[in-house]
Protein backbone atom coordinates (compact mmCIF):
# COMPACT_ATOMS: atom_id res chain seq x y z
CA UNK A 1 0.00 0.00 0.00
CA UNK A 2 2.45 2.71 -1.15
CA UNK A 3 0.44 5.76 -1.72
CA UNK A 4 1.90 8.81 -3.14
CA UNK A 5 1.65 10.60 0.41
CA UNK A 6 4.01 8.38 2.00
CA UNK A 7 6.14 7.63 -1.46
CA UNK A 8 6.32 11.99 -0.76
CA UNK A 9 7.72 11.62 2.60
CA UNK A 10 10.34 8.89 1.63
CA UNK A 11 14.07 9.13 0.93
CA UNK A 12 16.15 6.96 1.19
CA UNK A 13 18.10 6.01 4.17
CA UNK A 14 21.61 4.12 3.17
CA UNK A 15 24.81 4.88 4.36
CA UNK A 16 26.19 8.12 3.51
CA UNK A 17 23.29 8.90 0.78
CA UNK A 18 22.29 11.94 2.30
CA UNK A 19 22.18 14.55 -0.95
CA UNK A 20 19.64 13.66 -4.04
CA UNK A 21 18.41 10.94 -2.46
CA UNK A 22 14.65 11.69 -3.09
CA UNK A 23 12.15 11.30 -4.58
CA UNK A 24 12.75 7.41 -5.33
CA UNK A 25 12.04 6.60 -8.67
CA UNK A 26 9.45 4.17 -9.55
CA UNK A 27 9.86 0.68 -12.18
CA UNK A 28 7.56 -2.08 -12.63
CA UNK A 29 4.74 -0.94 -11.29
CA UNK A 30 1.58 -2.66 -10.84
CA UNK A 31 -1.03 -0.04 -9.31
CA UNK A 32 -4.57 -0.28 -8.06
CA UNK A 33 -7.05 2.12 -7.20
CA UNK A 34 -9.33 2.17 -4.18
CA UNK A 35 -11.58 4.68 -3.04
CA UNK A 36 -11.14 6.03 0.58
CA UNK A 37 -12.94 9.29 3.00
CA UNK A 38 -12.23 12.60 1.17
CA UNK A 39 -11.09 14.58 4.24
CA UNK A 40 -10.70 18.81 2.94
CA UNK A 41 -9.27 19.35 6.01
CA UNK A 42 -6.48 17.24 5.90
CA UNK A 43 -5.31 17.56 2.84
CA UNK A 44 -5.26 21.91 3.35
CA UNK A 45 -3.46 21.19 6.47
CA UNK A 46 -0.95 18.90 4.32
CA UNK A 47 -0.02 20.50 1.19
CA UNK A 48 2.73 22.53 2.99
CA UNK A 49 4.60 19.35 3.71
CA UNK A 50 4.66 18.05 0.15
CA UNK A 51 6.91 18.32 -2.13
CA UNK A 52 5.25 19.01 -5.02
CA UNK A 53 7.30 19.02 -8.03
CA UNK A 54 8.63 15.32 -6.41
CA UNK A 55 4.51 14.57 -6.37
CA UNK A 56 3.89 15.63 -9.95
CA UNK A 57 6.77 13.31 -11.12
CA UNK A 58 5.94 10.43 -9.65
CA UNK A 59 2.29 10.69 -10.17
CA UNK A 60 3.17 10.85 -13.98
CA UNK A 61 5.04 8.12 -13.74
CA UNK A 62 2.38 6.02 -12.60
CA UNK A 63 0.38 7.71 -14.93
CA UNK A 64 -1.58 10.14 -13.44
CA UNK A 65 -1.53 13.24 -15.43
CA UNK A 66 -4.12 15.42 -13.62
CA UNK A 67 -1.83 17.88 -11.15
CA UNK A 68 -0.70 20.85 -12.21
CA UNK A 69 2.93 21.78 -12.63
CA UNK A 70 2.36 24.20 -10.08
CA UNK A 71 0.03 24.11 -6.83
CA UNK A 72 -3.06 26.56 -7.71
CA UNK A 73 -3.20 30.07 -5.01
CA UNK A 74 -6.88 28.89 -4.98
CA UNK A 75 -7.78 25.51 -2.98
CA UNK A 76 -11.44 25.17 -4.47
CA UNK A 77 -13.12 21.77 -3.97
CA UNK A 78 -12.16 20.33 -7.93
CA UNK A 79 -8.53 20.23 -7.07
CA UNK A 80 -8.42 18.99 -3.33
CA UNK A 81 -10.64 16.05 -4.84
CA UNK A 82 -8.16 15.57 -7.64
CA UNK A 83 -5.24 15.57 -4.98
CA UNK A 84 -7.05 13.20 -3.06
CA UNK A 85 -7.39 11.17 -5.26
CA UNK A 86 -3.48 11.32 -6.27
CA UNK A 87 -2.67 11.05 -2.79
CA UNK A 88 -4.52 8.10 -0.89
CA UNK A 89 -6.25 6.54 -3.98
CA UNK A 90 -3.99 5.60 -6.04
CA UNK A 91 -1.78 2.22 -4.17
CA UNK A 92 1.34 1.05 -5.55
CA UNK A 93 0.69 -2.50 -5.02
CA UNK A 94 4.23 -4.35 -6.79
CA UNK A 95 7.43 -2.74 -7.90
CA UNK A 96 11.06 -1.26 -7.07
CA UNK A 97 11.74 2.22 -5.69
CA UNK A 98 15.03 3.03 -7.11
CA UNK A 99 17.06 5.82 -5.19
CA UNK A 100 18.56 8.28 -7.43
CA UNK A 101 21.66 8.76 -5.83
CA UNK A 102 23.17 5.39 -4.62
CA UNK A 103 20.94 3.32 -7.04
CA UNK A 104 19.64 0.93 -4.04
CA UNK A 105 16.41 -1.11 -4.64
CA UNK A 106 13.39 -0.79 -2.56
CA UNK A 107 11.13 -3.70 -3.60
CA UNK A 108 7.68 -3.58 -3.25
CA UNK A 109 6.12 -7.04 -2.77
CA UNK A 110 2.04 -7.35 -1.79
CA UNK A 111 2.13 -3.59 -1.42
CA UNK A 112 4.41 -3.29 1.05
CA UNK A 113 7.73 -1.78 0.53
CA UNK A 114 11.15 -4.16 1.73
CA UNK A 115 12.81 -1.13 3.47
CA UNK A 116 15.85 -3.42 5.06
CA UNK A 117 19.39 -2.63 4.79
CA UNK A 118 22.21 -4.89 4.67
CA UNK A 119 24.59 -4.27 7.37
CA UNK A 120 27.59 -2.41 5.25
CA UNK A 121 24.58 0.14 4.38
CA UNK A 122 23.54 0.98 7.83
CA UNK A 123 24.13 4.75 8.38
CA UNK B 1 6.43 -12.53 33.38
CA UNK B 2 7.24 -13.71 29.96
CA UNK B 3 10.32 -11.66 27.92
CA UNK B 4 9.59 -12.67 24.14
CA UNK B 5 12.37 -10.31 23.28
CA UNK B 6 14.83 -12.43 24.67
CA UNK B 7 13.41 -15.26 22.84
CA UNK B 8 14.00 -14.47 19.40
CA UNK B 9 14.36 -11.10 17.62
CA UNK B 10 11.08 -10.02 16.30
CA UNK B 11 10.56 -10.92 12.81
CA UNK B 12 11.89 -14.54 14.05
CA UNK B 13 9.59 -14.95 16.99
CA UNK B 14 6.55 -13.19 15.34
CA UNK B 15 6.43 -15.73 12.84
CA UNK B 16 3.19 -16.87 11.08
CA UNK B 17 1.63 -19.01 13.49
CA UNK B 18 2.86 -16.26 16.88
CA UNK B 19 1.15 -13.54 14.61
CA UNK B 20 -1.93 -15.20 14.07
CA UNK B 21 -1.98 -15.96 17.73
CA UNK B 22 -1.06 -12.44 19.24
CA UNK B 23 -3.82 -10.72 17.03
CA UNK B 24 -6.25 -13.00 17.69
CA UNK B 25 -6.02 -12.77 21.31
CA UNK B 26 -8.63 -10.80 22.83
CA UNK B 27 -6.80 -9.91 25.49
CA UNK B 28 -3.91 -8.83 23.70
CA UNK B 29 -6.23 -6.39 21.94
CA UNK B 30 -7.90 -5.29 24.77
CA UNK B 31 -4.80 -4.22 26.53
CA UNK B 32 -3.28 -2.92 22.99
CA UNK B 33 -6.17 -1.09 22.64
CA UNK B 34 -6.32 0.42 25.96
CA UNK B 35 -2.47 1.68 26.08
CA UNK B 36 -3.21 3.22 22.57
CA UNK B 37 -5.92 5.41 23.71
CA UNK B 38 -3.54 6.28 26.82
CA UNK B 39 -0.43 6.74 24.20
CA UNK B 40 -2.84 9.26 22.22
CA UNK B 41 -4.18 10.88 25.42
CA UNK B 42 -0.45 11.54 25.45
CA UNK B 43 0.64 12.41 22.61
CA UNK B 44 -1.73 15.48 23.21
CA UNK B 45 -2.78 15.99 19.70
CA UNK B 46 -4.45 19.53 19.36
CA UNK B 47 -8.38 18.22 18.97
CA UNK B 48 -10.40 18.32 15.49
CA UNK B 49 -6.74 18.59 13.35
CA UNK B 50 -6.52 15.36 11.29
CA UNK B 51 -2.65 14.39 11.70
CA UNK B 52 -0.54 12.30 9.80
CA UNK B 53 1.03 9.63 12.45
CA UNK B 54 4.05 7.30 12.58
CA UNK B 55 3.06 3.87 14.26
CA UNK B 56 6.75 2.47 15.30
CA UNK B 57 6.28 -1.17 15.59
CA UNK B 58 2.68 -1.49 14.14
CA UNK B 59 2.68 -5.44 14.29
CA UNK B 60 -1.16 -6.26 12.90
CA UNK B 61 -2.36 -3.16 13.14
CA UNK B 62 -4.19 -3.34 16.40
CA UNK B 63 -3.30 -0.02 17.24
CA UNK B 64 -3.51 1.01 13.65
CA UNK B 65 -7.66 0.46 13.78
CA UNK B 66 -7.90 2.62 16.79
CA UNK B 67 -5.90 5.33 14.91
CA UNK B 68 -8.27 4.50 11.74
CA UNK B 69 -11.23 4.52 14.07
CA UNK B 70 -9.96 7.76 15.66
CA UNK B 71 -9.89 10.09 12.29
CA UNK B 72 -5.75 10.06 12.12
CA UNK B 73 -4.31 9.35 8.97
CA UNK B 74 -0.67 6.86 9.58
CA UNK B 75 1.79 5.14 8.40
CA UNK B 76 3.28 2.10 9.95
CA UNK B 77 6.81 0.53 10.41
CA UNK B 78 7.08 -3.32 11.82
CA UNK B 79 9.84 -5.84 11.01
CA UNK B 80 7.82 -8.92 10.73
CA UNK B 81 6.78 -9.91 7.41
CA UNK B 82 4.14 -12.09 9.04
CA UNK B 83 2.85 -9.36 11.05
CA UNK B 84 2.49 -7.11 8.75
CA UNK B 85 0.38 -9.82 6.57
CA UNK B 86 -2.00 -10.22 9.17
CA UNK B 87 -2.30 -6.45 8.84
CA UNK B 88 -3.34 -6.66 5.46
CA UNK B 89 -5.56 -9.55 5.84
CA UNK B 90 -7.27 -6.95 8.70
CA UNK B 91 -7.31 -4.66 5.85
CA UNK B 92 -5.93 -1.45 7.55
CA UNK B 93 -5.89 2.29 6.36
CA UNK B 94 -2.42 2.52 6.67
CA UNK B 95 0.43 2.68 4.64
CA UNK B 96 2.60 -0.12 5.64
CA UNK B 97 6.63 -0.92 5.68
CA UNK B 98 8.69 -3.45 6.42
CA UNK B 99 11.73 -1.59 7.95
CA UNK B 100 14.33 -2.39 11.12
CA UNK B 101 13.56 0.52 13.12
CA UNK B 102 17.04 0.10 14.23
CA UNK B 103 18.67 1.04 11.04
CA UNK B 104 16.69 4.41 11.03
CA UNK B 105 13.99 6.25 8.94
CA UNK B 106 14.34 7.71 5.77
CA UNK B 107 11.75 10.10 6.08
CA UNK B 108 11.78 13.56 5.14
CA UNK B 109 11.99 15.75 7.86
CA UNK B 110 8.98 17.20 9.34
CA UNK B 111 6.82 14.12 7.79
CA UNK B 112 4.99 13.42 11.29
CA UNK B 113 2.97 15.27 13.03
CA UNK B 114 3.70 12.43 15.95
CA UNK B 115 4.68 9.29 16.55
CA UNK B 116 3.11 6.07 18.49
CA UNK B 117 4.87 3.05 19.65
CA UNK B 118 3.26 -0.01 21.76
CA UNK B 119 5.35 -2.83 22.95
CA UNK B 120 8.01 -1.59 20.73
CA UNK B 121 11.53 0.00 22.45
CA UNK B 122 12.17 -3.28 24.47
CA UNK B 123 13.13 -5.28 21.33
CA UNK B 124 16.02 -2.48 20.50
CA UNK B 125 17.68 -3.91 23.79
CA UNK B 126 19.36 -7.05 22.42
CA UNK B 127 22.07 -7.13 19.94
CA UNK B 128 21.36 -10.13 17.21
CA UNK B 129 24.96 -9.62 16.03
CA UNK B 130 28.42 -8.84 16.89
CA UNK B 131 28.30 -6.52 14.34
CA UNK B 132 29.08 -2.57 15.41
CA UNK B 133 26.08 -1.40 13.75
CA UNK B 134 24.06 -4.34 15.84
CA UNK B 135 24.93 -3.12 19.63
CA UNK B 136 21.93 -2.02 21.19
CA UNK B 137 23.14 1.85 21.97
CA UNK B 138 24.33 1.83 18.11
CA UNK B 139 20.67 1.14 16.82
CA UNK B 140 18.80 3.18 19.44
CA UNK B 141 20.87 6.17 19.00
CA UNK B 142 19.96 5.59 14.88
CA UNK B 143 16.46 5.36 15.69
CA UNK B 144 16.24 8.08 17.63
CA UNK B 145 18.09 10.57 15.38
CA UNK B 146 16.28 9.58 12.22
CA UNK B 147 13.22 9.54 14.44
CA UNK B 148 13.48 13.22 15.69
CA UNK B 149 14.04 14.83 12.24
CA UNK B 150 10.84 12.94 10.90
CA UNK B 151 8.98 14.81 13.29
CA UNK B 152 7.35 17.99 13.19
CA UNK B 153 8.25 20.83 14.98
CA UNK B 154 6.88 21.26 17.60
CA UNK B 155 5.38 17.56 18.00
CA UNK B 156 5.30 14.42 20.63
CA UNK B 157 6.16 11.18 20.29
CA UNK B 158 4.85 8.63 22.98
CA UNK B 159 6.56 4.58 23.51
CA UNK B 160 4.49 2.12 25.93
CA UNK B 161 7.01 -0.24 26.57
CA UNK B 162 8.73 -3.04 29.19
CA UNK B 163 12.22 -2.03 30.59
CA UNK B 164 13.14 -5.07 32.38
CA UNK B 165 15.31 -2.90 34.45
CA UNK B 166 16.62 0.84 35.85
CA UNK B 167 19.29 0.98 33.25
CA UNK B 168 17.23 0.41 30.41
CA UNK B 169 15.51 2.89 31.22
CA UNK B 170 18.39 5.28 31.68
CA UNK B 171 19.72 3.76 28.29
CA UNK B 172 16.89 4.57 26.52
CA UNK B 173 15.97 8.27 27.93
CA UNK B 174 19.81 9.03 27.71
CA UNK B 175 20.23 8.52 23.74
CA UNK B 176 16.77 10.14 23.33
CA UNK B 177 18.15 13.33 24.97
CA UNK B 178 20.99 13.16 22.70
CA UNK B 179 19.63 12.68 19.57
CA UNK B 180 17.48 16.06 20.67
CA UNK B 181 14.52 14.93 22.36
CA UNK B 182 12.92 16.83 25.83
CA UNK B 183 10.59 14.62 27.89
CA UNK B 184 10.64 11.87 29.45
CA UNK B 185 9.17 8.81 31.65
CA UNK B 186 5.25 8.61 32.42
CA UNK B 187 4.85 5.76 34.73
CA UNK B 188 0.74 5.02 34.96
CA UNK B 189 0.26 2.53 38.49
CA UNK B 190 3.51 2.50 39.31
CA UNK B 191 2.37 0.70 42.82
CA UNK B 192 0.84 -1.89 40.72
CA UNK B 193 2.35 -5.09 39.52
CA UNK B 194 -0.20 -5.86 36.91
CA UNK B 195 -1.17 -2.62 35.28
CA UNK B 196 2.44 -0.69 35.52
CA UNK B 197 2.85 0.55 32.39
CA UNK B 198 5.81 2.34 31.50
CA UNK B 199 5.76 5.21 29.04
CA UNK B 200 8.00 7.24 27.60
CA UNK B 201 7.34 10.54 26.30
CA UNK B 202 9.28 12.35 24.08
CA UNK B 203 9.13 16.32 22.85
CA UNK B 204 10.34 17.78 19.45
CA UNK B 205 10.97 21.88 19.99
CA UNK B 206 8.20 22.72 22.66
CA UNK B 207 6.05 19.23 22.73
CA UNK B 208 3.08 21.11 20.91
CA UNK B 209 0.10 22.36 24.03
CA UNK B 210 2.50 25.04 25.62
CA UNK B 211 4.55 23.91 28.55
CA UNK B 212 7.12 20.92 28.46
CA UNK B 213 5.60 19.80 31.40
CA UNK B 214 5.60 16.24 31.80
CA UNK B 215 1.82 14.54 31.80
CA UNK B 216 1.01 13.27 35.12
CA UNK B 217 1.32 9.43 35.06
CA UNK B 218 -1.77 7.48 35.96
CA UNK B 219 -2.24 6.23 40.00
CA UNK B 220 -4.71 4.91 42.40
CA UNK B 221 -7.05 2.07 41.88
CA UNK B 222 -6.73 0.11 39.09
CA UNK B 223 -10.15 -0.21 37.02
CA UNK B 224 -12.22 -2.95 38.42
CA UNK B 225 -12.75 -5.18 35.60
CA UNK B 226 -15.81 -6.96 37.56
CA UNK B 227 -13.03 -9.94 38.55
CA UNK B 228 -12.52 -10.67 42.34
CA UNK B 229 -8.64 -9.85 42.72
CA UNK B 230 -6.47 -11.57 44.70
CA UNK B 231 -9.19 -14.01 46.36
CA UNK B 232 -6.94 -16.60 48.30
CA UNK B 233 -4.92 -14.02 49.81
CA UNK B 234 -7.89 -11.83 50.88
CA UNK B 235 -9.22 -14.91 52.44
CA UNK B 236 -5.92 -15.69 53.85
CA UNK B 237 -5.54 -12.52 55.13
CA UNK B 238 -8.32 -12.65 56.81
CA UNK B 239 -7.86 -15.52 59.30
CA UNK B 240 -4.06 -13.75 60.14
CA UNK B 241 -6.81 -10.53 61.41
CA UNK B 242 -7.57 -10.85 65.28
CA UNK B 243 -6.43 -13.59 68.00
CA UNK B 244 -6.58 -16.76 66.45
CA UNK B 245 -9.35 -18.84 68.46
CA UNK B 246 -7.51 -21.54 70.19
CA UNK B 247 -8.62 -25.15 69.11
CA UNK B 248 -8.62 -26.49 72.34
CA UNK B 249 -11.15 -25.12 74.49
CA UNK B 250 -13.37 -25.71 77.31
CA UNK B 251 -15.99 -27.83 74.35
CA UNK B 252 -12.83 -29.76 73.05
CA UNK B 253 -11.45 -30.97 76.36
CA UNK B 254 -14.58 -32.09 77.71
CA UNK B 255 -15.20 -34.10 74.51
CA UNK B 256 -11.99 -35.41 74.27
CA UNK B 257 -12.80 -36.60 78.45
CA UNK B 258 -16.32 -37.61 77.74
CA UNK B 259 -14.02 -39.94 74.75
CA UNK B 260 -11.51 -40.91 77.48
CA UNK B 261 -14.36 -42.13 79.71
CA UNK B 262 -16.03 -44.28 77.40
CA UNK B 263 -12.93 -45.81 76.14
CA UNK B 264 -12.80 -46.67 79.77
CA UNK B 265 -9.24 -44.80 80.81
CA UNK B 266 -8.11 -44.82 84.43
CA UNK B 267 -7.55 -41.63 85.98
CA UNK B 268 -9.42 -38.98 83.69
CA UNK B 269 -9.98 -35.62 85.98
CA UNK B 270 -13.74 -35.18 86.91
CA UNK B 271 -15.33 -32.04 85.15
CA UNK B 272 -16.11 -28.85 87.02
CA UNK B 273 -16.22 -25.02 86.30
CA UNK B 274 -12.57 -25.09 86.40
CA UNK B 275 -12.14 -27.07 83.43
CA UNK B 276 -9.94 -25.11 80.30
CA UNK B 277 -9.18 -22.17 82.60
CA UNK B 278 -5.95 -21.31 82.45
CA UNK B 279 -3.76 -21.91 85.28
CA UNK B 280 -2.54 -18.14 86.85
CA UNK B 281 0.33 -17.68 88.77
CA UNK B 282 -0.30 -17.33 92.25
CA UNK B 283 0.98 -14.79 94.80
Amino acid sequence: MVRLITHNLLACHVKGCTSNNFPLEFKDVQVVLRESEFNPDFLRGFIPKLEWTALVGAARQLGDTSLPDQPPEMLDDDFLKTLHHVLLEIHVEEGIMICPNCKHNYPISNGIPNMLLAEHEIG
Amino acid sequence: MSRPELIAPPEIYYGDIEAKKYTGNTRNQQIQADMTYRALELLNLPPDEPAFLLDIGCGSGLSGEILDEEGYLWAGVDISPSMLEVALEREVDGDLFLQDIGQGFGFRPGSFDGAISISVLQWLLNAETSHPTSSPPHRLSRFFTTLHSSLRNPSRAVFQFYPSSDDQIQLITSIAQKAGFGGGIVVDYPNSKKAKKVFLCLYVGGGGGGAQQLPEGLDGEEVDDGKVRFERRREREKSKNGKRKSIKDKDWILKKKELYRKRGKEGVPNDSKFTGRKRRPVF
